[in-house]
């Protein structure tokens, strides 16, 4: 057993729902309990959909168990078809129904339904939700396109008379972070390039669309959490290449294109960025100077937690002092980053281990998921949302994607917003006893009440006492010097001092000793 | 209502359906019951589903420390039973580590735990005599198996029976069932002690600490309809369970009340100088959404068991048509009085045909329809207006003072949909 209080990802079966939600055309029967139905409100809820899932429950109860729950499945996947009409029916089990073994599958495929139906493999009990959307798409794609697979050895017909190189862009789905907006950025950005779009897919697609996917010259693996296994067989089956850089900050962006311009063949050399990117000014800007060197901890799908440490290094110029994802499937290429900014990767699920990888670091900024934003109130630390899981608030009415040119604006405002702005900083290190403005209010354009003395209650004292070893103490007016320390950099001064001391033997903290461990760490 | 419609519907008119069912399984109660009860923890064993159902139904709110979560099962637990009995142990230690202020804590079972015949009731005694003197340890069924959502709330205040004190054979109380919020609590009180009845009891309570005593003495009145198993329970231990409406309304609340002033043998001059007031304050407020309910038709969709009242209180009070009211589960006896105010020839539905459910809809067309979150934002698109009905278990309704609240909360979505120039 896992102890779990949040959890990153739902189960396998919502990946599948994922899915089917994003596509025309396509049903899912998914043989579950009664209550299991909660998921519907994912969609209709938090991204706001006007539609059912095409998802149909066989909604079994405690006295069907005693009973045939099998004639209960092949029951729901005949009125299922009769009522919906899909061109595809995808068959899943929940994790209870895991449990009990009726293999739904292949009661459907004995049902000689006039329609392709593919059976899922979810192991609830073993894989989550990004796996089990990754799985969906590919057995759906494949189940359609493998009678179509051109003999091994048959060369790939090459782009002819098309004026464009064509792209299929893979990996968007229903309830994925801002992919509705993404795709008409990166659309917009490969226009500009002239290449074209086949198929957007899952999202937006039906069965037929799926078919038109070997039209392409390449694919783009926007998510690699949804499409990487997908691009990967259509690289060996069909011969598309997949261009792998995700375009999330300016120099994603510049590599993206190169990536293209590499793999289709076509001159990118002349690409300008539109005059409406304004992100590289505005970090350019004297304003976002107070921004240099700002602590931050990432943490989310491995995806844009990477992407997200190279634009706060490269493109904000803030220090990276935590990384991480939920998301093992991914975790190399985490670890990789990692190694990039000098920080030790962290690799877990575990909500509580992340909290306390957080709280240990002392970051201004916390970057993350839906859960981060629970950790960044308990320490009182500003935070913003970079990936998936995220609530209602991040399905956005406005246009606000992650990639491309307005992907970089919309990142820059929303990564500086809750941040205290410049001059604020400035008057508050410098009037310590200000009645109003003290380092306990909240940034002024957020409003609000005060949330730091969580920090300061809970886990400093906890954390300070953890590795303070007995020997060494503050003197008092070293502990009123510190006071004085701005509140977002005062963990980490409280940490190096007593670092530096332990490492000289210091056994008092004075005065003298904090600013000589400030000299030695330097800021 | 026209002055021609005649009140009364008989059971032997209830259609039960079965099929898919749109609605939650009772691990929802969690939700609300971890905020009334303040010292206890929720463990679920349970599935990534379960804690994920949990974080989807509260996770708009921001605890900096939840009391709630999931003892998620691994592959190698669903193997061996023991092995699992000591992982719970090692799961509950780290629980209560982390919450040293937790006095009681529920083990919830969930569909995979009741399928793998996990048995929480002994791990339940096993860790209650291990934390004996500082932690309760309780268990209930939550799995959508068993339960629909409320019914979450009836399976957890069960389990809590065998644990209340006894009332000493001398003594009378009066017992409320059923998560009230606190205001209403707190208005109710006040009530009853004007009435003269002083020893009043809530369960659930807000602490574990202060469970009420039950006996020969208890006066049983069911604040929700959906406590079924627990008031059965609480009769074994020997209380009187009262018969009334529920206290929605002016008509349900002042029944409710009259129940308990007639078993503690209160004259109903009292009752009535009690009650003026706030009856008089509570018509003038209902007054305002009559106007705006009178006449429109209604449907309510099966989820919580407060389908039958609520759809007594806005035909007789506030003259709105109801078209079908279907709810979950229907427990004949507890729901008598208020099937007797219902206006005759209703199309009373239990459980469950989603697809046939919604085609009776679309043919209906109301002009509000009750739903879960899953299918209200759908049914707006196809030009249903809907009231989302978890809301109303989440909101205070109950009693004079909320009556008009409760009839806003189905004239808003109607007012929105006449402001809307979009």
């Amino acid at each position: 057993m896992q102890l779990t209080l949040w959890s990153y990802e739902g189960p396998p079966h919502i990946g599948a729902m994922r899915i089917v939600t994003s596509m025309t055309g396509v049903h899912l029967v998914l043989h579950a309990p009664q209550g299991d139905t909660y998921a519907d409100l994912l969609f209709t809820m938090i991204e706001r959909r006007s539609q059912r899932p095409p998802v149909s429950y066989t909604s079994f109860q405690a006295r069907e168990l005693g009973g045939d729950t099998a004639e209960l499945v092949k029951r729901t996947i005949q009125e299922t078809f009769d009522r919906f009409r899909p061109q595809l029916i995808l068959i899943g089990e929940s994790c209870t129904a895991e449990l009990i073994q009726d293999q739904p599958g292949a009661l459907a495929q004995g049902m000689e339904l006039p329609i392709p139906v593919l059976a899922l493999e979810l192991p609830a009990y073993t894989r989550k939700e990004n796996w089990g959307a990754s799985e969906t798409f590919y057995q759906l794609v494949r189940g359609l396109l493998k009678s179509r697979v051109p003999a091994p050895g048959t060369e790939r017909e090459l782009r002819h008379s098309r004026a464009r190189p064509l792209a299929n862009l893979l990996g968007p789905t229903a309830l994925g972070f801002r992919c509705r907006d993404d795709v008409v950025e990166i659309t917009r950005l490969l226009d500009s390039i002239g290449v074209g779009v086949n198929v957007v897919a899952p999202l937006g697609a039906s069965p037929q669309d799926v078919l038109r996917l070997p039209e392409a010259d390449f694919n783009v693996c926007l998510y690699p959490e949804i499409a990487d296994q997908t691009c990967d067989w259509l690289r060996r089956s069909f011969g598309q290449p997949t261009i792998k850089t995700v375009p999330i900050g300016i120099g994603a962006i510049h590599d993206f294109i190169a990536e293209i311009g590499r793999v289709a063949g076509i001159d990118v050399g002349t690409t300008v960025a539109p005059s409406s990117a304004r992100m590289a000014w505005y970090s350019r800007s004297v304003d976002s100077t107070y921004l240099t060197g700002k602590r931050v901890f990432i943490f989310g799908d491995a995806t844009h937690a990477v992407a997200a440490a190279r634009m706060a290094t490269e493109e904000l110029g803030l220090m990276v002092v935590g990384l991480g994802t939920y998301a093992r499937e991914f975790a190399r290429e985490v670890r990789e980053a990692a190694k990039r900014y000098g920080v030790e990767p962290l690799i877990t699920d575990d909500y509580l281990e992340v909290e306390a990888r957080v709280a240990e670091a002392h970051p201004e900024l916390v970057l993350g998921t839906q859960m981060e934003r629970h950790i960044a109130k308990r320490l009182g630390v500003p935070c913003a949302v970079i990936s998936a899981p995220a609530h209602i608030q991040d399905f956005p009415a406005r246009y606000a994607p992650q990639m491309g040119f307005e992907g970089a604006n919309v990142i820059f405002d929303t990564w500086v917003h809750p941040l205290m702005m410049g001059l604020e900083e400035h008057l508050i290190t410098m009037f310590r006893e200000d009645f109003e403005f003290h380092e306990g209010a909240a940034p002024s354009h957020l409003g609000g009440m005060a949330t730091r003395p969580a920090l300061t209650a809970a886990v400093v004292p906890e954390e300070a006492a953890a590795e303070e070893t007995p020997a060494t103490t503050w003197a008092m007016e070293a502990e009123q010097e510190l006071k004085k320390i701005p509140f977002f950099v005062r963990g980490k001064a409280r940490r190096n001092t007593e670092r530096f001391a332990q490492e000289r033997g210091i056994t008092t903290i004075t005065v003298e000793t904090l600013y000589d461990a400030k000299a030695h760490f330097g800021r | 209502m026209t002055a021609s419609t005649t009140f009364g519907c008989d059971v032997a008119n209830v259609v039960y359906e079965r099929g898919q069912r749109q609605a939650f399984c009772g691990l929802a109660g969690i939700v609300w019951l971890h905020r009334k009860i303040q010292d206890a923890f929720f463990l679920v064993v349970g599935s990534r589903t379960c804690a994920h159902l949990l974080q989807s139904a509260a996770g708009v709110m921001i605890f900096a420390e939840p009391r709630f979560a999931t003892a998620i099962l691994q592959e190698r637990d669903l193997a061996g039973m023991a092995d699992c009995n000591q992982e719970l142990d090692r799961v509950v230690a780290e629980v209560l580590g982390r919450r040293p202020d937790i006095k009681s804590l529920f083990l919830v079972g969930s569909c995979p735990s009741e399928v793998i015949k996990l048995d929480l009731n002994k791990a339940a005694e096993r860790l209650s005599a291990q934390y004996q003197g500082r932690v309760q340890v309780f268990d209930y069924s939550g799995s959508g198996l068993d339960t629909t959502f409320t019914q979450g709330e009836d399976t957890c205040l069960l389990a809590l029976v065998p644990h209340l004190p006894a009332l000493p054979a001398t003594e009378r109380n009066l017992l409320i069932l059923g998560t009230l919020p606190d205001v209403v609590e707190d208005q109710f009180t006040r009530l009853f002690t004007e009435l003269g009845i002083n020893t009043v009891h809530f369960l659930p309570p807000r602490r574990i600490e202060a469970l009420p005593p039950v006996g020969a003495g208890t006066t049983l009145l069911l604040a929700q309809p959906f406590l079924g198993e627990t008031a059965r329970a609480l009769q074994k231990r020997g209380a009187t369970l009262l018969t009334a409406p529920y206290p929605f309304g002016v008509e349900g609340t002042l029944g409710w009340l009259r129940a308990a002033t007639e078993a503690w043998g209160i004259a109903a001059e009292r009752l009535d100088a009690v009650t003026a007031a706030p009856i008089a304050r509570a018509q003038q407020a209902l007054s305002r959404q009559r106007a705006l309910l009178s006449g429109k038709r209604i449907t309510f969709l099966p989820d919580s068991q407060l389908e039958i009242p609520l759809a007594r209180f806005l035909a007789r009070e506030c003259g709105m048509e109801l078209v079908e009211v279907a709810t979950p589960f229907l427990e004949r006896q507890l729901m008598a009085p208020e099937l007797a105010l219902l206006p005759a020839g209703v199309r009373l539905t239990e459980g469950q045909d989603l697809e046939a459910q919604l085609e009776r809809l679309r043919t209906d067309r109301p002009d509000l329809t009750v739903c879960g979150l899953g299918l209200a934002n759908p049914l707006e698109a196809e030009g249903l207006r809907t009231k989302w009905s978890i809301e109303l278990v989440f909101s205070p309704v109950h009693g004079f003072d909320q009556a008009a609240d409760l009839a806003e909360l189905f004239a808003r979505p109607l007012v929105r949909g006449a402001l809307l120039q979009v």
